[in-house]
């Protein structure tokens, strides 16, 4: 079986300050780590090759540092890793993204199966995987719970709806994103930590790509644009109360009947 | 294409120092006396902006827009399981009326699914101009690439120039699919919707965790996409007559098939949902011990409330995960909430602070969770609550009005 893991480089923290006067985001870029969703993504597919064999594959878009998530990867026990990376993808929205990673995905021959996490812990939108489903011209399933069963030609899944949990059946080749709990992941291991130390990342650029029209990617690729960004409301309309906690109860308890839900 | 480009011949040793430093992404690097844009450039120009003059120059080529004035009225996707239509399409439905009627558009709905025509009548009820319907036996379970199609040949038909989707399982996995199809922006749990004179839709949400909020546009593709989670926007009064009409769309039996099969649908067993809760008193960490969860378990049951909570809280296995509220937990707009002891992190109130009556009790004068509380108690718990319980049941016992 031929896997590929959709992972992504995200800050360590999701403390962000900006600056009042300046108006600038304050990031400390050096802290970060691997989408933690990601890893429920890896252990499937561990868990996948274990049982029918064949190789898996991580692929990661971002600047060069990107490449620690993709070692992280390989401790696991991922067989290959890829970044796509390049100047003319900065500014990318979550379309160019896509977009990008599709065509870069495009590059390393066929695939089975597609694996993604949920969504990513920064950008927190779960858009991407679908999306490149669409440009690559497969199906796709999000949310999945639980595999059932791998066959010769396609998966048995369980996918969580709202109210109801379907199981489906997906022919190959197609995309999961996968809930998180589906497996729990393991370590890395200090032992494929040495093993993979000097394991090749191929770095996939903008003139290794099929498509070579840049207004499809980056900044250009992307329709959406940020108008600004400002801190959230913050609502006036507040009284504040201070007093013992008897005088406080009584005070709540009148409010409450006021507003009848006494 | 737009470029970042540095004028290399202004550089010296503090200018580039500087530069290095004025990235938020580190992705300008000094070498050998050049610097150098890495892939790291998120393109946000603060280079160009906060960094020495006329050094870093950002140059924008002009984009190609689309006219504007082909693509009219609001869609609004029909969210449903089975035909059971999901809640967030009134409250998108009403929200969809609003931006309308800035720029005097029309208002579709579109419903993909089996058997479903009665259905639509439905909501007729609240104030749709046109329901489209897609009505296929092949349509009975959401199956992406049949619904992609339906929704595809739904924007051929009409070019909506904005459409909005409930962040559902079925929107969130839906919505991207087809922005990819038309090569246009999607933006993900928007939080507030406002309509431009010139139809620009302008999309908000949080970032970066929800700790500040992004003002979002889409000025030069068509349909303009975004989704929305339940409970975000206002669901407009039901009416008596319906208004507006039902239109029978057919589709390609080609455009049907998929790779995919439903084999089984299993209800989920039903239980209390906090997102569909009216009120709700959410414990943070200030609560000491498990055993003290009686306490709030009693004032949850005479407010007839739902217990919810914070993240430590269902780390240390107090309350379950479906109980958590926040952006890794659930979304919630109770028409009281009644926080205890929880210092209101972005995290927590990005999940909570559109709640109609927020009353927060904690005993740091500071907590931030005083900044969206309505009212704001200095307290401690363990005074207040125990009385607060005593005063309730003394008080008569009313039946809830609400």
């Amino acid at each position: 079986m031929q896997i590929l893991v959709c992972i992504k480089q995200v800050p360590g923290t999701s403390k962000i300050d900006v600056d009042p006067v300046t108006g600038v985001l304050k990031r400390d870029g050096v802290d970060s780590k691997m989408n933690p969703y990601d890893l429920f993504a890896i252990e499937t597919a561990l868990r996948l090759k274990e049982q029918k064999g064949g190789t898996i594959k991580v692929i990661s878009m971002g600047p060069p540092q990107a490449k620690e998530v993709i070692k992280e990867a390989f401790m696991m026990g991922v067989d290959e890793g890829v970044l796509v990376s390049d100047r003319k993808f900065a500014g990318a929205d979550v379309l160019a993204t896509s977009y990008a990673i599709s065509q870069g995905v495009r590059q390393l021959g066929n695939l089975d199966l597609i694996l993604c996490g949920k969504q990513t812990t920064d950008g927190d939108t779960a858009q991407v995987g679908p999306e490149m489903a669409e440009y690559l011209g497969i199906p796709h399933i999000a949310n999945v719970l639980r595999i059932i069963e791998v066959k010769e030609s396609s998966i048995l899944v369980e996918m969580d709806m709202a109210n109801t949990i379907e199981m489906a059946e997906i022919k190959f080749p197609c995309l999961l994103t996968v809930e998180k709990d589906i497996f729990q992941p393991r370590l890395p291991s200090y032992k494929k930590k040495l093993s993979t130390k000097d394991r090749e990342i191929k770095t996939i650029t903008f003139n290794d790509l099929e498509d070579k029209n840049e207004k499809r990617y980056g900044l250009s690729g992307s329709p959406t644009q940020v108008e600004r960004i400002f801190p959230p409301s913050v609502n006036t309309d507040r009284e504040t109360w201070t007093g013992t906690g008897a005088e406080l109860s009584s005070q709540i308890a009148d409010k409450l009947k006021q507003l009848k839900f006494i | 294409m737009s470029k970042l480009i540095c004028h290399q011949e202004k550089l010296n040793e503090s200018i580039i120092q500087a530069l290095v430093e004025v990235c938020p992404f580190n992705a300008l690097e000094a070498k050998n006396g050049t610097l150098e844009i890495t892939a790291a450039c998120k393109m946000c120009k603060i280079c160009v902006k906060k960094g020495p003059l006329g050094v870093m120059e950002f140059v924008e080529e002009v984009a190609t827009t689309v006219d504007k004035s082909l693509w009219k009225g609001i869609g609004v996707y029909v969210d449903h399981v089975e035909g059971e239509i999901h809640p967030v399409t009134f409250e998108l439905i009403g929200k969809a009326k609003e931006l309308a009627a800035v720029v005097n558009f029309p208002v579709y709905c579109v419903f993909i699914g089996n058997d479903i025509k009665d259905k639509a009548q439905e909501l007729l009820h609240y104030g749709v101009d046109e329901v489209f319907v897609y009505d296929y036996e092949e349509l009975n379970h959401f199956r992406i690439e049949p619904y992609t199609a339906a929704f595809e040949d739904f924007i051929q038909k009409m070019k909506p120039s904005s459409l909005l989707v409930g962040a559902t399982t079925i929107g969130r996995s839906l919505a991207p699919r087809v922005a990819a199809r038309f090569q246009t922006g999607l933006t993900a749990d928007c939080t507030t919707l406002e309509m431009k004179e010139n139809t620009d839709l302008v999309q908000i949400r949080p970032a970066f965790g929800g700790n500040i909020m992004a003002q979002i546009i889409c000025p030069n593709t068509r349909p303009q996409m975004a989704t929305v989670r339940y409970k975000v926007m206002d669901a407009p009064e039901k009416q008596c007559e319906p208004k507006g009409k039902i239109t029978l769309c057919e589709l390609d039996p080609a455009k049907l098939v998929s790779a995919i099969k439903v084999l089984k649908v299993t209800r989920k067993e039903i239980e209390a949902n906090i997102s569909d809760a009216e009120v709700i008193i959410a414990v943070g960490r200030a609560l000491k011990s498990e055993k003290d969860m009686a306490m709030i378990q009693e004032l949850a049951q005479l407010l007839g409330a739902q217990i919810a909570g914070t993240r430590p809280l269902v780390e240390a296995g107090w309350i379950n995960a479906k109980q958590q509220i926040g952006l890794s937990g659930r979304t919630v707009k109770p028409k009281l909430i009644i926080t205890l002891g929880i210092s209101g992190a972005v995290q927590f109130a990005a999940g909570m602070n559109s709640s109609e009556q927020i009353f927060a009790i904690n005993k740091d004068p500071h907590a931030s969770i005083f900044n969206i509380a309505h009212y704001g108690i200095i307290g401690d718990i363990y005074e207040v609550v125990p009385q607060l319980i005593e005063d309730i049941k003394s008080s008569k016992p009313l039946a809830c009005a609400r």
